[in-house]
């Protein structure tokens, strides 16, 4: 049976942790969204310069393990900046995630029928007011899925923060480790509070998904 | 900065070493998560009772936790109940066991994009359960599959780098070892180390979409093709 | 049903494959860890590679050297007349007790204090090396010892250690970051992460010989006594070792390995 002692005893810290995790999921969040759809953008503006910017950022940081954009943030910009591990980490994670974002925001808008971008235009919409008020509200339906999936990655991925002394979740789970010498317990309960998170997610993602496929 | 001094060749030859090591542990990770996330797959698609519901909640945990927990978990935990690993097959077990989970699903989601009515015109034609499987749905489910299947594989052999943590010498924990005895060479490090990354993971993606292509074309020769644009499954396209 | 003929097919071929891909790995614990030794020819113990002076590899000639490889080399000249028959394996702070208690290695020589809670654990040998808690800076620092950790000081220690318990004991309001190894920690101090490094007085010598811009200041703080680790429950080993210790400090030989690596 597990030994809910370490959890009574450092509850403290797990919460602690917990919450540092909520916290960098939705800055994460937030900044990754943001910096996902002006990438997309870039990707299929009308201007090559900005299409070849994209798809750089694109395909480089989705072909490189997270915990090196981590560190470089972290040891590698410490010279210019210095960033706390939290910082560097939620930054990292990040722009991972923009990665991830811009990729399925492309794809969501430019299976909206090229037609209709024609269309919207030849009828005197200007090309952001074509984007605003014909694309993007049909690509919307697209994409949530695949960027509800990338915003549980991103959750998960911050475990991260683990390694640069980030004051998450995973780190607090060493520290108890360490301390009580019970590794079972303790990380199966590290596992119970990232599944907290996870689970409704994914239950809504689900959801979501059966309810905008129905929607066609 | 020290360019040249991180580029030596002793340390290339240490970061070849790690690099090797990435890849063992990797294509090994690939090859049983790819078989035992088909299974897991298949089971849950075939809505077998019981067994299927069980399966879900388990891949469905699985999916759900961080992979750097099930990487501690793996090496210390399973310790107290008896299953005692070395590093390189506690590193394995770990990436297997994740991305089965998340493999299995790209499997489902594939296999349940091909329209019912197809089993069902096939078995009525005459074929058995089996037959209409292997030779109607899952041609058309794989080509449908491949593409976040290699996005999969590729994440599998970034996540490697995870296994740092329980000091796997993979590329990144020897990258370590090295810029531990000069600060100036983690920057040159950091760069060399993502570039190999880029590289192999960007040469697989393009071998992907040239598969793609070429599965695409047959399909139209044979007239397999659906008709219908494959269903995106973007949505398992995941880290 | 045939449904479930398919799916049989397909469970039993990958479980022939992984039973064939399966290595198991289970080490036997009936008999003594030295007539375990004797019987593979080979003295399997857990060393440190990121600790420059005590166990630390080199990354170009891929050299592992050091005050405990010495240890370790001359502990396996006494238990099988060659000290070449040693194979080192790498372990951090985090990792050595699992990996002793699995039983994937014979013992622990790596830079391991003597302390109650381990005790519970593993079993120890006598001490073959006082170390006790110091502190690492950049030069210039303003830090001097340990009462100048106030409030707001980040210090940095490795996950596993006793140092991070030592200095809240001995600073309490100190910020404590942990990293997972000698490697990171002390790349962390180089980037600034936190005003001081704190580890074992030995391990921090290291570091100070590594990067001539570091410097150890403040006496000690603690005491820190290294012991070898082994697993609990076999006296026997333990009894081999405390008589090999003290052989080793007897011949001279001690004296001379200490003097190789350790300047001050």
């Amino acid at each position: 049976m597990l030994d809910f002692s370490i959890l009574t005893t450092y509850y403290d810290l797990f919460f602690k942790g917990f919450l540092t995790t909520i916290e960098v999921s939705i800055i994460g969040l937030i900044c990754s969204f943001i910096l996902g759809v002006i990438v997309a953008v870039m990707r299929i503006a009308p201007l090559r310069i900005l299409n070849y910017f994209g798809t750089c950022f694109v395909e480089f940081i989705r072909n490189i393990p997270l915990i090196i954009i981590v560190f470089f943030f972290y040891h590698g910009l410490s010279v210019y900046i210095n960033l706390s591990g939290f910082a560097a980490g939620t930054i990292g994670l990040s722009i991972y995630t923009a990665a991830f974002i811009a990729e399925a925001v492309r794809a969501g808008i430019q299976s909206v029928d090229k037609g209709q971008m024609e269309a919207a235009r030849s009828s005197g919409l200007k090309y952001i007011q074509a984007m605003r008020y014909v694309i993007l509200p049909q690509a919307v339906k697209i994409v949530i899925p695949p960027i509800g999936n990338q915003f549980i990655n991103l959750v998960k991925n911050s475990s991260i923060l683990g390694v640069v002394a980030g004051m998450e979740l995973m780190y607090f789970a060493d520290y108890i480790h360490e301390k009580t010498y019970v590794t079972f317990d303790t990380y199966i309960f590290a596992a119970m509070f990232y599944l907290v998170l996870t689970i409704p997610l994914s239950l809504f993602v689900n959801y979501l998904e059966r309810r905008l496929a129905r929607s066609y | 900065m020290d360019f040249i001094g991180a580029y030596s060749s002793g340390n290339l030859g240490y970061l070849f070493k790690g690099f090797l090591i990435t890849l063992e542990v990797a294509v090994i990770s690939i090859i049983l998560s790819f078989l035992i996330g088909s299974l897991l797959g298949t089971i849950r698609y075939a809505k077998i009772p019981v067994l299927s519901k069980v399966v879900a909640v388990i891949v469905e945990t699985i999916r759900n936790l961080p992979l750097l927990l099930i990487i501690f978990f793996v090496y210390f935990g399973l310790r107290e109940v008896g299953l005692k690993l070395e590093i390189i097959p506690a590193a394995i077990m770990a990436l297997t066991i994740f991305e089965s989970a998340m493999i299995s699903e790209i499997v489902r989601s594939g296999l349940n994009s091909i329209e019912k009515g197809q089993i069902e015109a096939a078995r009525s034609s005459g074929l058995t359960y089996i037959q209409t499987m292997w030779h109607i749905i899952l041609p058309q489910a794989l080509k449908r599959m491949i593409p976040p299947l290699v996005s999969q594989f590729i994440s599998l052999l970034k996540d490697t780098s995870l296994a740092v943590v329980i000091t796997l010498p993979e590329m990144f924990h020897n990258a370590q070892g090295i810029y531990n005895g000069n600060f100036n060479f983690v920057i040159p490090l950091f760069l060399l180390v993502a570039i190999i990354y880029f590289i192999v993971n960007y040469a697989l993606s393009l071998v992907a979409r040239a598969l793609e292509k070429r599965l695409d074309t047959e399909g139209k020769h044979r007239g397999r093709g659906s008709g219908k644009k494959p269903k995106s499954l973007s949505g398992q396209l995941s880290s | 049903m045939k449904k479930w003929l398919f799916i049989g097919v397909i469970f039993t071929l990958i479980a022939a494959l992984m039973v064939g891909c399966g290595k198991s790995s289970s080490g036997s614990k009936s008999d003594g860890t030295l007539a375990k030794i004797k019987e593979r020819g080979k003295f399997v113990v857990g060393v440190k590679y990121d600790t420059y002076l005590f166990g630390y590899k080199d990354p170009k000639s891929g050299d592992v050297t050091g005050f405990d490889i010495d240890i370790a080399k001359a502990l396996a000249k006494k238990i099988l007349g060659d000290e070449k028959k040693v194979e080192l394996v790498e372990i951090t702070s985090k990792t050595r007790i699992p990996k002793l208690k699995n039983g994937d290695i014979d013992a622990i020589i790596a830079t391991m204090t003597i302390t109650e809670d381990r005790k519970r654990e593993v079993n120890f040998s006598d001490v073959y090396f006082d170390a006790g808690q110091s502190l690492l800076v950049k030069k210039g620092s303003s830090i001097k010892s340990v009462d100048d950790l106030k409030k707001g000081t980040k210090v940095i220690a490795v996950k596993g250690a006793t140092s991070g318990d030592n200095v809240k004991k001995a600073a309490p309001e100190t910020e404590l970051l942990e990293f997972e190894n000698y490697a990171e920690a002390f790349t962390a101090l180089k980037s600034g992460k936190g005003d001081a490094l704190t580890t074992d007085n030995s391990i921090l010598y290291g570091m100070a010989a590594q990067d001539s811009d570091y410097e150890v200041v403040g006496s000690t703080f603690t005491e820190e006594p290294y012991g070898i680790a082994m697993v609990k429950g076999d006296q026997e080993f333990v009894d081999y070792v405390n008589k090999f210790l003290k052989d080793l400090q007897g011949s001279g030989e001690y004296a001379k390995i200490k003097a190789k690596w350790i300047k001050e």
